[in-house]
C-alpha cells in the first residue's frame, strides 16, 4: 500500500519552479570534508591541500528562509522540488523525469524476515530504472553551467544507463567505461540511448583508475570523478522524499546497499540538512548497509574495527556494488559506527533469495542491490540492531531485469502445474489443449 | 629511475611536470626522493606521521601497491608509477 501517492514526475518545462532565493546566496562553494578549507564552485572534486573529498557547502540560514514544507508540496513531483537543497541554480530546460518515487509499506515482506513495520523505498522506477539518475540529474545539471561539452562516467552498470539517457536528452555525447563482465542488459541499455559504450578487461577498481587518468586529460565531465561533489548531491533526495513521505519526519533504521558508500552517506546528509533547514525534528535515524560477501571492504572494516581494505578481485553476482576500493568507505564505517547501525555482509545465495522473496511477496521485482538491501535488514534484525516496532525504511535502488538471471541462483524455474506455479509447457493455441494440460495435472 | 606521473592537483608543487624521473629501489624511496626534489608535495602527499595520505592512491604499472607489496613495492626502470585521488568513482 503506498503511503503517499506518487505521481509520475513532472519534465522539469511542465511547472516553473520556484526559484526565491539567488543561488550564489543559498550555495556557498565547495569544501573539504577532512580539512574544511574552502573552494570555489567548479569541476572539481578533491581539495588542493590534502587531496580530500570537496562537498558542497549551503547556507544554512538563507535555504532556512527560503524554504517550507508547503511551498515544497505545492511543488510539481520530481527531485527539482527540493531545489533549494540542491547545488543547482534553476532546474534544467530540459532533461528525465526523476525522483518521487513511492514509499510502500511492505506488510508481507516485513512478517517475512521478521520487522515490525517495513517500509520500501522503490526506485526501481527511475527513468532508466535505478537511483542513479538521481545523481546524474545534478552532475549533468552543473556540467552544463560548467561549460563542459561531453559526459562521461566509471560504471558498476546502472550509471551507465543513467548517464547515457541523461546525456541523450541533452544533446550531449556520452562516454561510458566499464567492466567488460557486466551483465549485458547493462551495456545494451547504455548503447540504446545513443552512448559510446567502452568495455575495459579489468575491474571497476581497474575502469576508476582509467576514468580518473582520463578526466585529466580531456577535460569531460565524468559524473562520479570530476563532477562528484555534485553528483553526490543527487542521493540526498532519496531522504528529502522518504522524509516527506513520511509526513516531514524522519524514520528509525535506514537500510541501503553500499558500493562506493556515496548515497549510503548522503543520505544521513540529507536528512541532516533537513534537521538543519528546520524542515524535520531531529530524531536518531540508524543507517545500515549491505554489501555482498563475495566484496565486502566495509562490511568487514565495519565488523573488526580497522582500515578499509581494498579487494582486488571482487568475487560477487552483485556486479553493482563490485567496487573493492569504496571512496566513501570510511566514512560509511564511521556513520553507522556513530548511527547505531550496522554494515551486513550477505551471500549471493541470501541475495538471491531476498531478491524472489520481494518480487513474490510485494510484487517488486529488484536487481541483485535491492536483494543485498533485503537480506541486509533482516540481518541487522537477528543482530538487534532493528528491534521490536522500529519503523525501516529500506532502498531498493535498481530493477530486476538489469539482471534478470539473479532470481535463479538456488532454484530453478519450476515446471508450472495447477496450483503450483512455475513454466508451463508450450501448448498448441486451443482450449481443447490448455484443459488437457489443466486436467492431465489435476 | 622510474617514471611517476602527477595528477592535476599536485603539478602546481612540479612546476607543471605531469610526468617526472625519480630513482629508487622500492615506492618508498620513489617517494621519499620525490618529496625531496620537490618539497611542496609533502603537504599533498604524506601525512603526520611521514606516510602516503590516505587520499592518495599509489600504482605501479596499474595495479594498486596495497595488492603488491605496499610502499615495499620494488621498482626499477621498467616501472611505472602513478599517483591519483582517493576520492572517485561510486
Amino acid at each position: 500500500m503506498a503511503i503517499e501517492s506518487a505521481p509520475r514526475p513532472a519534465t522539469p518545462s511542465d511547472e516553473a519552479v520556484p526559484h526565491p532565493v539567488a543561488f550564489n546566496r543559498r550555495v556557498v562553494g565547495l569544501a573539504c570534508r577532512n580539512c574544511r578549507r574552502p573552494e570555489a564552485l567548479g569541476p572539481s572534486y578533491v581539495c588542493p591541500a590534502c587531496l580530500g573529498p570537496l562537498e558542497v557547502v549551503y547556507d544554512v540560514g538563507a535555504v532556512r528562509a527560503a524554504v517550507s514544507r508547503a511551498a515544497i508540496e505545492a511543488r510539481a513531483a520530481g527531485l527539482w522540488r527540493y531545489l533549494e537543497l540542491l547545488p543547482v541554480e534553476a532546474p534544467p530546460e530540459r532533461g528525465l523525469a526523476v525522483g518521487s518515487t513511492p514509499l510502500l509499506r511492505a506488510a508481507r515482506l516485513g512478517a517475512s524476515i521478521g520487522i515490525d513495520d517495513l517500509l520500501v523505498k522503490d526506485d526501481t522506477r527511475n527513468p532508466t530504472l535505478s537511483f542513479k539518475d538521481r545523481a546524474v540529474a545534478i552532475a549533468v545539471a552543473q556540467a552544463r553551467s560548467f561549460g563542459i561539452d561531453t559526459i562521461a562516467c566509471a560504471s558498476t552498470g546502472n550509471l551507465a544507463g543513467a548517464t547515457a539517457a541523461a546525456a541523450a536528452a541533452l544533446g550531449m555525447p556520452a562516454y561510458v567505461f566499464v567492466p567488460a563482465a557486466l551483465e549485458p542488459a547493462k551495456i545494451d541499455h547504455a548503447l540504446a540511448y545513443g552512448a559510446t559504450v567502452v568495455p575495459i578487461d579489468g575491474t571497476y577498481d581497474d575502469v576508476n583508475r582509467l576514468c580518473l587518468q582520463i578526466a585529466d586529460e580531456t577535460g569531460w565531465g565524468f559524473v562520479n570523478v570530476n563532477l562528484r561533489p555534485f553528483y553526490a548531491e543527487g542521493s540526498k533526495t532519496l531522504a528529502f522524499e522518504i522524509a516527506e513521505q513520511l509526513g516531514w519526519r524522519s524514520p528509525d533504521v535506514v537500510v541501503a546497499p553500499i558500493a562506493s558508500g556515496a548515497m549510503f552517506t548522503k543520505l544521513a546528509k540529507g536528512f541532516d540538512e533537513l534537521v538543519r533547514v528546520g524542515l524535520i525534528d531531529q530524531r536518531p535515524i540508524r543507517f545500515v548497509g549491505g554489501q555482498a560477501a563475495g566484496c565486502a571492504p566495509v562490511a568487514r572494516a565495519w565488523a573488526d574495527g580497522g582500515d578499509v581494505l581494498p579487494v582486488r578481485n571482487p568475487d560477487t553476482f552483485v556486479r553493482s556494488l563490485a567496487i573493492g576500493n569504496p571512496a566513501d568507505g570510511r566514512y560509511s564505517v564511521e556513520l553507522a559506527h556513530a548511527s547505531g547501525g550496522s554494515i551486513e555482509a550477505i551471500p549471493d545465495e541470501l541475495t538471491a533469495e531476498a531478491i524472489r522473496q520481494v518480487a513474490r511477496l510485494e510484487g517488486i521485482f529488484t536487481e541483485t542491490a535491492g536483494g543485498v538491501t533485503v537480506a541486509a535488514a533482516e540481518a541487522a534484525r537477528r543482530r538487534g540492531v532493528i528491534g521490536d516496532g522500529d519503523e525501516v525504511v529500506a532502498l531498493l535502488t535498481g530493477n530486476g531485469l538489469k539482471t534478470p538471471e539473479a532470481r535463479l541462483l538456488g532454484e530453478e524455474d519450476r515446471v508450472a502445474r495447477p496450483g503450483l506455479p512455475g513454466l508451463a509447457p508450450v501448448i498448441r493455441p486451443s482450449l481443447t489443449a490448455f484443459e488437457t494440460w489443466l486436467e492431465g495435472h489435476a | 629511475m622510474s617514471s611517476v606521473r602527477i595528477p592535476p592537483t599536485m603539478r602546481t608543487a612540479t612546476a607543471g611536470s605531469k610526468v617526472v624521473e625519480v630513482a629508487g629501489l622500492t615506492v618508498r624511496e620513489v617517494v621519499d626522493r620525490l618529496v625531496t626534489t620537490y618539497p611542496a608535495l609533502a603537504a599533498q602527499l604524506l601525512d603526520g606521521d611521514g606516510e602516503v595520505n590516505r587520499f592518495v592512491n599509489v600504482y605501479v604499472n596499474d595495479t594498486d601497491v596495497r595488492h603488491l607489496g605496499g610502499l615495499d613495492t620494488p621498482v626499477d626502470d621498467r616501472d611505472a608509477v602513478v599517483l591519483l585521488p582517493a576520492m572517485a568513482g561510486g
